[in-house]
């Protein structure tokens, strides 16, 4: 019995000691591979942080109204952020690869949707980045345009522009990534929908004299304007 | 050469048809049927009244006109005029007229007369604005003699406008013209003005044509360029500046075709203004200043009080952005003060109009959102200038934009602080 027990546990080492020993050139492979893997995300890191400071890309950012998004959100500025993804993206990309060299049934398949997802992930960046841009610049130009016309309620309307741009963002970058595709979607219909459909009835059958009362005072207003400039040519 | 690109195939024939010439008017209409007749009449009797030996020659670059503009100007005969006026001309008059396309632009129409002028080496070219309601034959002479005959190589018109007419002109066109060039040119952005074949031939390729600066406001990008380059000015007083009969552009839109041209041009220049070179003396043919009494009815100070309180207030997230933040307090300072107390002074407003050229430089925002975002500062120095001049005498009016022009030059060296100050992020 106990000679049974002994041999049993002995064949148990020597499997473990087999197992290990096959193991172990492959851990330090992966090892090898994760350490040359950190410094390469390192150094596409430094090299990123450089090219991003040269195309003035924080500047960019800025003007595009997306530092004072990820400000409020108390994240990093867009550059450090990037640079921060890129590396980890990277680091964890190669140590996913160095892993897949371990030949661990079942994970190979799952290293490989990530890396299929990678560039989807990237183009969601990108659109997310575009809209903030689009968000930012038509945000201010609605804004602009209401106070030089003198329309009520400014920073509502510009809020307004900024939130349908931005929700309209998301919902492309989610359709991107594959997440909750038709529930964004369907999501960003019904709320746009009733949203104009709202503002119509309210407007033109809720609000109907009141309707006709704004838009007579609007032209009204605009011929009034137009009056005021003129008596006051700036040119 | 960049005209073989603007000017079309037709234009071309007929330019080439009519050969060189000593003297070219242009003219830029779009539906400019109502006035255009007896305006080419105006300008024909007075190049043949001071111009009979030369070899003339009017073109009209039209933006699409669909009320028969161009045939107006084709038609335009000369021997009615020689009948009604007794005069006789040793040469042909040629008339040419060519639409350029449907979307009117100012600068398209002008960069195909400079073209013009250059191909057909015309030693004088005359542009002549087709709202000039108050056009007289005497102008000619006036814009393209001193071009002609005195080797001026750009005429600026003087006009004798109403008290508060051209506020923008006044408060900041022409005091920041000043302030950079040393040079007193009263009309930086002329309606009419002469040019000669030496400046033809240095903006037939220029840059500004390509640009929104040059589409929207070709005006004040010529004189600066003429100013920029050192070349020989002449001012000319042409009388009282005709009134439109079309609505001005509003307030927006004259920022887009003065402002942006100039903080265009600024840039463009590459600091030829931050130390001008020593040009000719600048020589005004008339009086340089002259001002009517009328113009105060109808001013809505309140409204523009209120238009100033309010963009300041709600405006604040992007004016942050473009001016300092000592500026900003001052601006909202002002816009704290009620309608009796308010004043926006001559250094808050030059320091903001520098701080402004400054952003537009570097680019903090949209270039357009920077010059949309002067409109209620515009609008409350418009106040304090009406309010502070409401009863003033011409001399005084006088003085006091002098004060101005001033201020600005006293401010200049922070002008040029802020544009050598490095980038931000850089």
């Amino acid at each position: 019995m106990t000679d049974m027990i002994v041999s049993e546990l002995g064949q148990a080492w020597n499997e473990f000691a087999h197992g290990f020993a096959h193991l172990l050139p492959r851990l330090l492979e992966m090892l090898i591979i994760a350490l040359v893997g950190w410094v390469i995300a390192y150094l596409l890191k430094v090299m990123l942080r450089s090219l991003l400071r040269l195309v003035k890309f924080d500047h960019l950012s800025e003007r595009a109204g997306a530092t004072q998004l990820l400000s409020t959100a108390a994240l990093p500025s867009p550059s450090g952020l990037l640079v921060q993804l890129v590396f980890w993206i990277t680091w964890v990309g190669i140590l996913l690869a160095g892993i897949s060299f371990l030949d661990i049934g079942g994970l190979q398949k799952h290293i490989g949707v990530f890396f299929l997802y990678l560039p989807r992930f990237f183009v969601a960046l990108f659109v997310i980045f575009l809209g903030m841009l689009a968000s930012g610049f038509f945000a201010r130009a609605a804004l602009l345009g209401a106070v030089n016309s003198d329309l009520p309620s400014p920073h509502l309307l510009s809020q307004a522009v900024r939130v349908l741009i931005i929700a309209l963002t998301i919902s492309m970058a989610f359709e991107e990534l594959g997440l909750a595709q038709r529930t964004i979607i369907i999501a960003f219909a019904i709320v746009f929908g009733a949203l104009m459909l709202g503002m119509a009835i309210a407007f033109g059958l809720g609000g109907q004299d009141l309707a006709r009362e704004f838009l007579e005072r609007r032209l009204s207003a605009q011929r009034r304007e137009r009056k005021h400039e003129g008596d006051l040519s700036p040119l | 050469m960049a005209e073989d690109n603007i000017l079309s195939d037709d234009l071309l024939r007929q330019l080439i048809s009519v050969g060189e010439v000593d003297i070219l008017v242009g003219l830029h209409t779009h539906n400019h049927a109502k006035t255009i007749g007896h305006m080419v009449q105006v300008i024909r009797e007075g190049l043949l009244k001071y111009f009979p030996r030369e070899r003339v020659a009017v073109l009209n670059a039209d933006g699409g006109s669909v009320d028969g503009t161009p045939e107006l100007v084709r038609a335009a005969s000369i021997t009615d005029l020689r009948r009604e006026n007794s005069f006789y001309t040793l040469r042909t008059l040629h008339c040419i007229s060519s639409q350029y396309g449907t979307n009117v632009s100012n600068g398209t129409a002008m960069h195909i007369i400079v073209a013009a002028a250059d191909l057909l080496r015309a030693r004088a070219c005359a542009m002549i604005a087709p709202e000039s309601s108050e056009i007289r034959p005497d102008w000619m002479d006036q814009l393209l003699g001193p071009v002609y005959r005195d080797n001026a190589d750009f005429v600026a018109p003087v006009y004798r406008r109403q008290r508060f007419e051209g506020i923008l002109v006044t408060n900041l066109l022409y005091p920041m013209t000043r302030a950079l060039y040393g040079k007193s040119i009263r009309e930086p952005r002329p309606g009419e003005f002469a040019f000669s074949d030496r400046l033809a031939s240095r903006l037939v390729g220029h840059p500004m044509w390509s640009q929104d600066a040059g589409r929207l406001g070709p005006e004040v990008c010529l004189t600066l360029e003429a100013l920029a380059e050192g070349h020989r000015i002449v001012q000319a007083f042409l009388g009282p500046k005709g009134q439109a009969e079309r609505p001005a552009p509003d307030l927006v839109a004259a920022l887009r075709q003065t402002v942006g041209p100039l903080f265009w041009s600024m840039e463009n220049a590459n600091g030829a203004w931050s130390s001008p070179a020593e040009a000719p003396t600048l020589l005004t043919i008339g009086p340089a200043f002259d001002v009517g009494t009328d113009g105060t009815a109808n001013i809505d100070l309140a409204r523009l009080h209120h238009l100033f309180c309010s963009g300041t207030k709600d405006l604040e997230s992007v004016l942050k952005s473009i001016v300092s933040a000592d500026t900003l307090s001052q601006l909202q300072y002002a816009a704290s003060l009620d309608q009796a107390h308010f004043h926006l002074s001559d250094e808050l407003w030059a320091k903001a109009v520098y701080e402004f050229a400054s952003a537009y430089r570097r680019s903090v925002i949209s270039r357009d959102h920077i010059i949309q975002a002067l409109a209620p500062l515009y609008r409350g120095r418009a106040h304090t200038f009406v309010t502070e001049n409401l009863n003033a005498a011409p001399d005084a009016l006088g003085e006091r934009i002098e004060a101005l022009c001033v201020t600005f030059e006293r401010f200049k060296p922070y002008l040029l602080e802020l544009w050598s100050a490095p980038e931000r992020g850089s």
